[in-house]
């Protein structure tokens, strides 16, 4: 379970994030919306740890993300519309690096099971500099699942993918959602992600505006909520 | 300015105290202190130099001391008080370069030498410009007070080694307190007169620095809640 | 047979420092770019300084280890920018932050790859050196004053590059940064050279030589406890 209490961040002297109180249940599927600059980015890179909060504490089943991050680090895992990969190695080096960083014990087997799941087995000794934004994004998956976190939190990974690559992105997201994992998902494109989410959060100027179950909620009620949120 | 200082009655005294102490300093170098046998007049300039020097060299102690505080504490205030400092030690060290050169012009014959005191000056004068430059190259905050604080730790490697400079390496420029060096030009020995000089211009520039870095940190205190009731008023 | 806690530790961090350097080492001998291109600024900067300074034999013996070592220099400064830039690509570095590591491992592995290209330049280019200018480089006191002094140079190199990396000049700014906070080292590496080929014995040439060892032990404190904070917002 994540935990986030009273978290502000501010950039200087600009309120990103204002008092924050957020709880999120394992095996959920929450996806938080908001318009560009209302905080969504921020508040999942304070999540991954990335960030530190200038007030308020982050705990991740119960663990201080802040004081013991190097427990929490092995429970995420982060895609991003970034890949975090090397254009310069093949898929299975990328892969070979961040194992050792995890220190993962079976490092082959686990590589060829995640570069399976992706379905880019055929195309582990090849650069990914020669791969499309498609691939690369599938291998970011791989790289994000390495360690078997039961935790997954997505930044914007649609950026810059065509309808296929989408389509196969979701199809992943469900499968790691199947086996019980939880995931976080930021996005401002809400009818891709709507059938998977079980929960929505709506970030406006730095404040949580709602936080209630999709239930059986069409897509076109939530995005008139949405609009009339966002024009307040 | 009457206002601003208005608010703040202890500065107020301290801003004019110190004006006071640089004109009895002035008065002191002119006409109290004797004049100097071989060199003459220009000697005078030593009490500047030196006093200029010496806080050159306490206001990168300052930025250390509040760098480290601030990586320890993340307290913004260590920030404020580590820039502040730096940016007063640079004008002083300015000073303190310039009032050499023209020391050195009638002593030494020459504005500049490349000796190593004036070398290791002359870095340290460059790595604390440097420090003042990344501040200006970071806008976000709390990553900036991250940065600068490292570099004000590194930056401070130059301040022994420039006190020590005349001392561990044959040098022309005069080590007037503590061993001289035969090799040094423009050497002398201080009367009872020119030591309380001397101590009364350092006093006073302590006194100036106290001063101007309040000032300083007040001035940017001031601006930060200006800003914050701007950002406040553009959010609404 | 168990081992302590405290072995763990040091065995992860070495493995994720080895990781880092493993992966430098992979691109560049696929890139080969970083190698090459110090290669080739470093031989200009021996042919530019032939030239502008007009060197005749006895020019050369006086000037000859300040030319080596500002080669050094300007050939690590080209390495450093490039081995950090390495990890704005993709955000890779967030991608290494988000992972269970020491974070200081970053800095020791950085400062590994980088050190060890620099010294592989240094040995290409000081052969050529031998031939143009004809002094004798090849002693063994000299080559540790090299090392010492490399040492030094590209760990606060790496430090700062890190800091440069943050700002939005990039690699404009490293140099600004980096030489004058670098001068102590240069200046104690460039005296002990030259006390080394006018053929002084250790005790002649202790004050430079001691001077440059402090400033590593300084440097390597200072890298250590501040890469921390550095890195992490």
């Amino acid at each position: 379970m994540i935990n986030l209490q009273n978290v502000s961040k501010s950039f200087g002297l600009t309120f990103v994030l204002n008092d924050i109180n957020l709880k999120i249940s394992t095996g959920q599927f929450t996806t938080i919306i908001g318009p560009n600059g209302s905080g969504k980015t921020t508040l999942l890179r304070i999540i991954s740890g990335l960030l530190t909060p200038n007030t308020g504490t982050v705990t991740i089943n119960g663990i201080n993300t802040a004081t013991h991050a190097y427990d929490t680090r092995h429970l995420i895992g982060v895609i991003s519309h970034q890949s975090f990969l090397y254009e310069n190695l093949t898929a299975f080096e990328n892969l070979l690096f961040y194992a050792r960083l995890y220190g993962i014990n079976d490092i082959n087997s686990r590589i060829k099971f995640v570069l399976d799941t992706v379905n880019l087995s055929k195309h582990q000794n090849i650069l990914i500099s020669t791969f499309s934004h498609g691939m690369k994004q599938k291998l970011s998956i791989a790289r994000s699942i390495l360690h078997n976190p039961p935790i997954i939190l997505c930044d914007e990974p649609y950026t810059g993918l065509d309808q296929n690559s989408s389509d196969n992105l979701t199809r992943l997201l469900q499968s790691i959602t199947y086996s019980g994992n939880t995931v976080v998902m930021v996005t401002h494109n809400l009818n891709k992600v709507i059938k998977l989410s079980d929960q929505l959060i709506v970030l406006h100027k730095g404040k949580i505006e709602t936080n209630e179950p999709i239930a059986d909620k069409t897509l076109e009620t939530l995005i008139k909520e949405y609009d009339e949120i966002t024009t307040r | 300015m009457t206002n601003y200082l208005k608010q703040n009655n202890k500065l107020a005294y301290m801003t004019i105290c110190s004006f006071l102490l640089i004109l009895i300093s002035v008065y002191m170098i002119l006409i109290y202190a004797p004049q100097e046998i071989i060199m003459g007049d220009v000697q005078r300039i030593f009490y500047y130099h030196v006093a200029s020097g010496w806080i050159g060299a306490l206001a990168f102690f300052i930025t250390l001391i509040a760098s480290v505080l601030f990586l320890i504490t993340k307290h913004e205030k260590y920030d404020l008080v580590a820039m502040s400092s730096a940016e007063i030690g640079v004008v002083f060290i300015s000073m303190n370069i310039i009032s050499g050169s023209i020391w050195a012009r009638p002593v030494w014959n020459t504005w500049w030498t490349w000796d190593p005191r004036l070398t290791t000056a002359t870095i340290m004068w460059l790595l604390y410009i440097a420090y003042l430059f990344l501040h200006t190259g970071l806008e976000n905050h709390h990553r900036r007070a991250h940065i600068t604080s490292v570099y004000g730790i590194v930056a401070f490697v130059s301040v022994p080694l420039t006190f020590a400079a005349i001392r561990i390496w044959r040098t022309i420029h005069p080590v007037v307190i503590g061993s001289s060096d035969p090799n040094a030009e423009g050497q002398f020995d201080m009367t009872p007169e020119m030591t309380t000089t001397l101590l009364f211009t350092v006093a006073t520039f302590t006194v100036l620095y106290c001063t101007l870095i309040w000032h300083r940190i007040r001035i940017q205190q001031m601006q930060i809640s200006l800003s914050k009731i701007y950002s406040h008023e553009i959010g609404n | 047979m168990m081992k302590s806690p405290q072995d763990n530790t040091t065995t992860k961090f070495w493995q994720s420092s080895l990781a880092i350097i493993w992966k430098d080492w992979k691109i560049e001998l696929r890139k080969k770019s970083l190698l090459s291109s110090m290669l080739i600024f470093s031989l200009m900067i021996v042919l530019i300084f032939t030239f502008a300074l007009d060197l005749d034999k006895s020019a050369r013996e006086n000037v000859a280890i300040g030319i080596l070592w500002v080669t050094f220099v300007f050939a690590a400064t080209l390495g450093l920018n490039q081995t950090i830039a390495l990890e704005n690509e993709n955000s890779t570095l967030d991608g290494i932050l988000l992972s269970p590591i020491d974070q200081t491992s970053i800095l020791v592995g950085k400062f590994i790859s980088t050190f060890i290209f620099v010294t592989i330049i240094e040995a290409f280019v000081m052969p050529i050196y031998y031939i143009l200018f004809e002094i004798p480089l090849f002693s063994p006191k000299l080559i540790v004053v090299i090392l010492l002094g490399t040492f030094g140079y590209t760990l606060v190199g790496t430090l700062l590059a890190t800091i440069a990396m943050r700002t939005q000049y990039r690699e404009i700014i490293l140099p600004i940064l980096l030489f004058p906070v670098a001068t102590p080292i240069i200046i104690s590496a460039v005296q002990c050279s030259n006390k080394i080929l006018s053929g002084a014995s250790w005790n002649q040439m202790s004050g430079p030589f001691n001077l440059l060892i402090v400033y590593d032990i300084i440097f390597v404190g200072i890298a250590i406890m501040t890469f921390d904070h550095l890195i992490k917002e």
